[in-house]
């Protein structure tokens, strides 16, 4: 079995740097450290860590450089802290992902240039999911214009080059449930879902990935999107690349680690292993897609 | 008594640094976006006739989704990757922040009513947009700058609501001005339409392969140009809202809404000193020189 863990997590930075402050943002660092331990009781060999919060426009871009470093700090909350990072970034890996992207039609680079700016999300994750780097990574952007098509074909790009290379991967994406955050500062003791309707979906979709059904959830990703997404990107598209990395189906056993605000946002970190029980499949209407065939000029 | 002496649309495609080929910055490039870069060329020799203290600039790339926050650290050095571009623009910087100007504008805009935050992380990278902006304008940076990030209210409300906080800001940024004792000149760091193309060529210059990504972002790109040039700058403000949604207009970010509100709405014309694409965007660089500034 190629993907052999799955994991949703925030990527804001507070639970890195200040969990103290608060005792939601301390239950969503210490269930990092529980997703730690599941990956690392699953046999993974490899994290690979789809970002949400690393945007691309030319195609998919993918971290290269063998051991990124650099002392980040975040565009937003850099009253935080800063923070110091090395990785350990499998190079190789990051060739055969391309392979495997452009493979399927997709537009693919890799990246290793000295101080690329390595986005906050991908900093968290790997800064609470790997701190000592025992298992080597993979950092992948996520595109712009790209839509569901084009976000399923990579995620199937990505376990193409998983099975191709033999790997065992823990399959980590960085985002949140609903992004509305406050827009004026908040005592940290006063964070709160910044609506009960958002709240009331992310429980719904936590309800979903706690019975292992991520293709359902997925389905359901435009819906989400319209309920409870600010629109700053074009699509709710984590769940789409997730549930295609990992094999489309609800065949899961589901994890909620944890589902805390985070300055207004709906943030969980949620574990998914395979597994040969299910609930079957209820919310398959929109179709699949094999190949990416590019924009077909609708716009020249 | 303080005074803005000069406003720039200045776009900041990591492309234009890439084909100047400055030291510092590691990529070399053989050509390329020729008609924008002599046209911050041409804006350079109109602002070297002006006398001015500072530079003030709002980059749509460091982006806030809570509050309006400005540089408030007086030296930086670093490199810059260019996220998007990585392959073009790796520009080692050095630079000089006018604090007590950033200060004071994070001031009044506070009284405005606005959200607001002093950037004081000695480690922070200075987004690309505020550097490539910056560079093509003043390449010897032997200026102070403010940077001002972009508040992302259009991905939270609405255009109107961004341009309503957008003109509170415009009105803090002058009157801070002129409360103090700088000449400044204000940069609006926005391309114009702003859908790119998906696929790169193996050189980059290769300018075979420019053009706007779609005519209809053409036509809008001119609309707003003849406006500026017209001095119909409030009817730019007035089309926004469509102009922002129909061109997937980079105006989201705030910056020129800004501009036009801290120049107080000019009735003189801009010049247009330079329009061209980038990756199928559309970006002009244009000049305001208010009139009482001359």
């Amino acid at each position: 079995m190629s993907v052999v863990y799955g994991g949703f997590v925030p990527g804001i930075p507070h639970p890195l740097l200040v969990p103290e402050q608060n005792p939601g943002w301390q239950r969503l660092h210490d269930a990092f450290s529980v997703a730690r331990e599941r990956i690392a009781a699953s046999g993974a060999d490899l994290l690979l860590i789809y970002s949400t919060m690393w945007p691309s426009i030319i195609g998919h871009q993918i971290q290269a450089d063998p051991e990124p470093t650099w002392v980040h700090v975040d565009e937003l909350f850099h009253d935080l802290g800063s923070i110091p990072y090395t990785f350990r970034v499998d190079a190789e890996f990051a060739q055969t992902l391309k392979g495997a992207c452009e493979a399927r039609g997709l537009a693919a680079r890799t990246v290793s240039y000295h101080g690329f700016p390595i986005d906050t999300g991908s900093v968290v994750a790997l800064k609470l999911l790997n701190p000592d780097n025992a298992l080597p990574a993979a950092i992948l952007s996520s595109n712009v214009y790209a839509d569901r098509g084009e976000t399923i074909v990579l995620g199937k790009a990505c376990r193409d080059a998983i099975d191709g290379a033999g790997r065992k991967a823990a399959v980590i994406v960085v985002g949140t449930l609903s992004n509305r955050l406050f827009t004026d500062w908040i005592d940290p003791k006063d964070d709160r879902i910044h609506s009960l309707k958002d709240d009331e979906w992310n429980q719904k979709i936590l309800e979903f990935l706690g019975q292992g059904r991520l293709e359902d959830t997925a389905q359901l990703s435009r819906v989400i999107q319209q309920q409870i997404r600010i629109p700053k990107v074009v699509n709710f598209k984590s769940m789409w690349f997730w549930s295609a990395v990992m094999g489309q189906h609800n065949r899961y056993r589901g994890e909620v680690l944890a589902y805390e605000p985070l300055f207004g946002t709906g943030a969980a970190v949620v574990g998914l292993t395979p597994s040969d029980a299910g609930v079957g499949d209820k919310e398959f209407d929109e179709d699949d897609v094999e190949q990416f065939r590019g924009d077909r000029d609708v716009l020249a | 008594m303080g005074q803005i002496v000069f406003g720039a649309l200045a776009p900041h495609p990591p492309h234009l640094v890439y084909a100047e080929n400055p030291p510092n910055n590691e990529p070399e490039a053989e050509c390329g976006w020729e008609q924008l870069r002599w046209g911050y060329e041409r804006l350079r020799r109109d602002l070297a006739q002006v006398e001015y203290d500072s530079i003030v600039v709002l980059s749509p790339h460091w982006q806030t989704y809570v509050g309006t926050h400005f540089l408030g650290v007086p030296h930086f050095k670093s490199l810059s990757v260019d996220p998007i571009f990585p392959n073009l623009f790796r520009y080692h910087y050095e630079l000089d922040v006018d604090v007590p100007l950033a200060e004071a504008m994070c001031d009044k805009a506070s009284k405005a009513g606005l959200v607001t935050k002093m950037m004081r992380n000695p480690d922070f990278r200075v987004d690309y947009g505020t550097i490539v902006s910056c560079h093509l304008t003043n390449p010897a940076w032997d200026k102070p700058i403010v940077s001002i990030s972009s508040q992302r209210s259009t991905a939270f409300y609405s255009v109107e609501v961004m341009q309503e906080q957008m003109a509170a800001l415009g009105r803090a940024t002058r009157a801070a001005i002129e409360a103090s004792d700088r000449r400044v000149v204000l940069l609006a760091s926005s391309s114009l339409s702003h859908r790119h193309f998906v696929t790169e060529g193996d050189v980059p210059e290769d300018m075979s392969r420019e053009h706007i990504t779609n005519h209809h972002q053409y036509l809008w790109d001119m609309k707003l140009i003849d406006m500026l040039r017209s001095g119909r700058s409030r009817e730019v403000v007035d089309v926004m809202p469509e102009f922002t949604d129909q061109a997937v207009s980079e105006s989201d970010s705030g910056a020129i809404s800004w501009l036009i509100e801290a120049l107080d709405s000019p009735t003189y014309p801009a010049e247009l000193y330079g329009y061209g694409t980038v990756i199928g965007t559309g970006n002009a660089v244009m000049g305001f020189r208010p009139p009482e500034a001359a």
